[in-house]
């Protein structure tokens, strides 16, 4: 497993590269950060870091961007050294948005977004037709012309962002990076914002390395993930290769609560004890009852879940027991025995479900058996 | 709107230049011996005139009036650029000790020249002055890689004039007799007794400053976003800092060598060029400054000369009066806009 991982890095790095890092260690003034990092990624792709804080995730995109000095080890755009090349080529090539705050004193959304036309206006800086056009044009883009006359630094978050955005736009790079870009933006924002870099990489091959803090979203954009830890470059992949069972738990230390990677769904740490209550879920319809039960910390049981239930993640996560059936397959009968030896042993037992299914026929089974108990409720006090 | 905006600019600076002409006019009729300005038409273009008057205006006014011009144009252009610099809106010569430190190597070289009976020039003045400067400004730079805060800033700032204060009243108390009242004067900050050497010096001095800052104002413009977005447009941040140190530097040494220090024009005139410009463009800034600096100066010293005449106040009480006020302003501005 190892070694194929190793072979894996070993021919990401290989291969010809838009952008690659070879053998980069990064980190502030003589104190190391990360080491031996290789990172390549191809022109037009989305390569997003994610990780625990303080893991490294912005000294990675610092020291590619050329605002920290690498430590160790070389960054290659296009073959050639990114260490050599003059700050004004850099500056025609590739963009930033930081989380650091752009002074904008006095200036107005549009004066921002001008300023990303610096590298390609004369010695006095003023602008010309086709720098203003190209910040209309940028401004379009990501939707922020109708606050294009308002003062920068009397407009929301959210909006700030999207500037900046527009910023780097009009500097039209060939690469942009972006330090954890959504942190402010509200779930609309966080949307739009990753649909226009989709939209940029489409439209103009953009190349985007950035941080994301948003493990659902990250999955959804990136063509590449890297993992980070704070200790190493634990690993580099397509999403699919990222977010398998358990990694991110693993990632991140997670020690409350759960992250299912394969449905992007986070849950809170299941409640302590044994199971007072019996919930007869499927379908759907117990998620919302588990996660009621958990915020009232009742722990409970449920059964009987088919695997491929959507209930089955939040039931994994939540309940002290499961007690599931293989996917497309009659319920056997243990399955039954055991439900029904955690009926016994509970107080209760909720099922919100009035009619069932013909491949339901086990839950049916049990909520009469419940009910000749006198357990049955279909609310929880 | 950004039309009205860019409409506003050329008024803007023509109220500034009207306003500079006027008070340079002012500044020669008015004093203990009012000159009407025909007469000063005559003197200045055709050098006629009543003898008296004519020397009053060749030997005294005219070459103040272009001492206050040219240094509060250098005065208000350095705090400018320390404001940029620090990125801390009351930062300015006087206030980091810059001046302070010019001050305290000139009374040496003065002392230490005077003594031994050689004349000092308007250049050897200068680079004592520039000396100086650069002291005070290592040892606030110096404290600011300890603690990077804007009240460290002030702080060490206060504390370096403190020290450099001290040093000079000793030099002034054990100099020579003849010495001390030209250097108590002097250190109290003052446009008297400029001869046209002296002003030709630091016209020249200031004018290719200016020429320069004038030429730094694209990276100046994206030095002011911040450094990190300053380095991604491709500005070699350290070659501009240190650029922006000797710029101020030979400024504020300018200023010191000819006018001794003079307080709160740095700090205050670039805050009203922002408010009437309506914008922080240092290709607008810059020039504005200058401006704004010289009808400050000449505005301030006009009244130096003139309120409690014969007895003439020292410049800086002046401008403190008028500046200090626009201090507080803008700090107490600031922090509701936060």
């Amino acid at each position: 497993m190892m070694q194929r991982e190793q072979k894996k890095k070993q021919a990401l790095e290989n291969s010809v590269c838009f952008l690659e890092t070879k053998k980069m260690c990064v980190g502030y003034q003589k104190k190391v950060v990360l080491q031996d990092i290789g990172i390549g990624i191809g022109q037009g792709e989305i390569l997003t870091i994610i990780g625990p804080n303080g893991a490294g995730k912005s000294t990675i995109l610092k020291s590619i961007a050329g605002q920290l000095k690498l430590l160790g080890g070389t960054v290659y755009l296009e073959k050639e050294d990114l260490t050599k090349m003059s700050g004004e080529e850099l500056s025609k090539r590739m963009a930033v948005v930081f989380t650091q705050k752009l002074k904008g004193e006095l200036m107005t959304c549009e004066d921002v977004v001008a300023t990303g036309r610096y590298p390609y206006t004369g010695r006095m800086g003023i602008l010309s037709e086709k720098d203003h056009e190209a910040v209309a044009e940028a401004m379009e883009l990501v939707d922020v012309t109708p606050i294009r006359d308002q003062a920068f630094e009397c407009i929301s978050d959210g909006q700030r962002q999207r500037v900046m955005l527009a910023r780097a736009i009009c500097q039209e790079p060939q690469i942009i990076i972006l330090d954890e870009p959504t942190s402010f933006l509200d779930i609309r924002y966080k949307l739009e914002f990753l649909s226009v870099l989709q939209k940029l990489k489409e439209q103009k091959k953009l190349t985007v390395i950035m941080s994301l803090h948003e493990l659902e979203l990250a999955e959804r954009i990136s063509d590449k993930i890297l993992c980070v830890d704070g200790r190493d470059v634990v690993r580099l992949g397509t999403p699919e290769e990222i977010f398998r069972s358990g990694y991110m738990k693993e990632l991140f230390g997670i020690r409350t609560g759960n992250y299912d990677e394969e449905n992007g769904v986070v849950e809170l740490a299941p409640p302590k004890g044994e199971p007072k209550v019996f919930v007869i879920a499927g379908g759907g319809e117990g998620r919302s009852i588990f996660r009621k039960l958990q915020r009232k910390q009742i722990p409970f049981a449920t059964g009987i879940l088919y695997e491929n239930d959507l209930d089955y993640p939040v039931a994994k996560a939540l309940a002290a027991q499961t007690v599931s059936a293989k996917a497309f397959e009659p319920v056997e009968n243990e399955a039954v025995r055991q439900a029904k030896k955690l009926i016994d042993t509970c107080e209760k037992v909720i099922c919100n479900k009035e009619v069932f299914g013909t491949f339901e026929k086990a839950n049916e089974a049990l909520l009469l058996y419940a009910k000749e108990q006198g357990k049955a409720d279909d609310r929880i006090r | 709107m950004k039309n009205k905006k860019k409409a506003g600019y050329p008024a803007a600076f023509l109220l500034l230049a009207t306003g500079v002409i006027l008070l340079l006019l002012l500044n020669i009729s008015i004093g203990s011996i009012a000159i009407s300005l025909k007469e000063i038409e005559r003197a200045l273009l055709y050098g006629e005139g009543e003898e008296t008057v004519l020397a009053i205006i060749m030997d005294i006014r005219f070459p103040r009036s272009i001492a206050a011009l040219i240094l509060g144009g250098a005065l208000a252009l350095s705090g400018y650029l320390l404001q940029t610099f620090f990125h801390n809106p009351i930062a300015g010569p006087f206030v980091l000790g810059i001046s302070s430190g010019a001050k305290m190597t000139v009374a040496l070289a003065m002392v230490f020249l005077m003594g031994r009976d050689v004349a000092v020039s308007s250049l050897v003045l200068i680079l004592a002055a520039f000396a100086g400067a650069m002291l005070s400004m290592s040892f606030v730079l110096l404290m600011l890689k300890r603690v990077d805060s804007m009240a460290m800033l002030v702080v060490s700032g206060v504390m370096i004039g403190y020290i450099c204060s001290a040093v000079t009243e000793l030099v002034v108390t054990f100099a020579e007799d003849a010495d001390i009242v030209n250097l108590h004067n002097w250190s109290r900050g003052s446009f008297s007794g400029m001869s046209w050497e002296n002003v030709r010096v630091m016209t020249v001095v200031t004018m290719l400053t200016f020429f320069a800052v004038f030429l730094l104002s694209k990276p100046l413009s994206a030095y002011r976003l911040g450094e990190a977005y300053a380095r991604n447009m491709g500005v070699n941040i350290r070659r501009l800092r240190v650029l922006i140190v000797i710029l101020s530097g030979v400024l504020s040494a300018c200023i010191v060598a000819f006018a001794g220090p003079i307080s709160f024009v740095g700090i205050a005139v670039p805050h009203l060029m922002k408010k009437l410009l309506k914008t922080a463009e240092p290709i607008f800034m810059i020039p504005a400054c200058f401006l704004g600096g010289s009808i400050f100066c000449m505005f301030c010293d006009l009244l130096a000369r003139t309120v409690f005449s014969p007895t003439e106040l020292s410049i800086s009480t002046v401008t403190a009066i008028f500046g200090a006020p626009v201090v507080l302003w803008v700090i107490t501005e600031r922090r509701q806009r936060e």
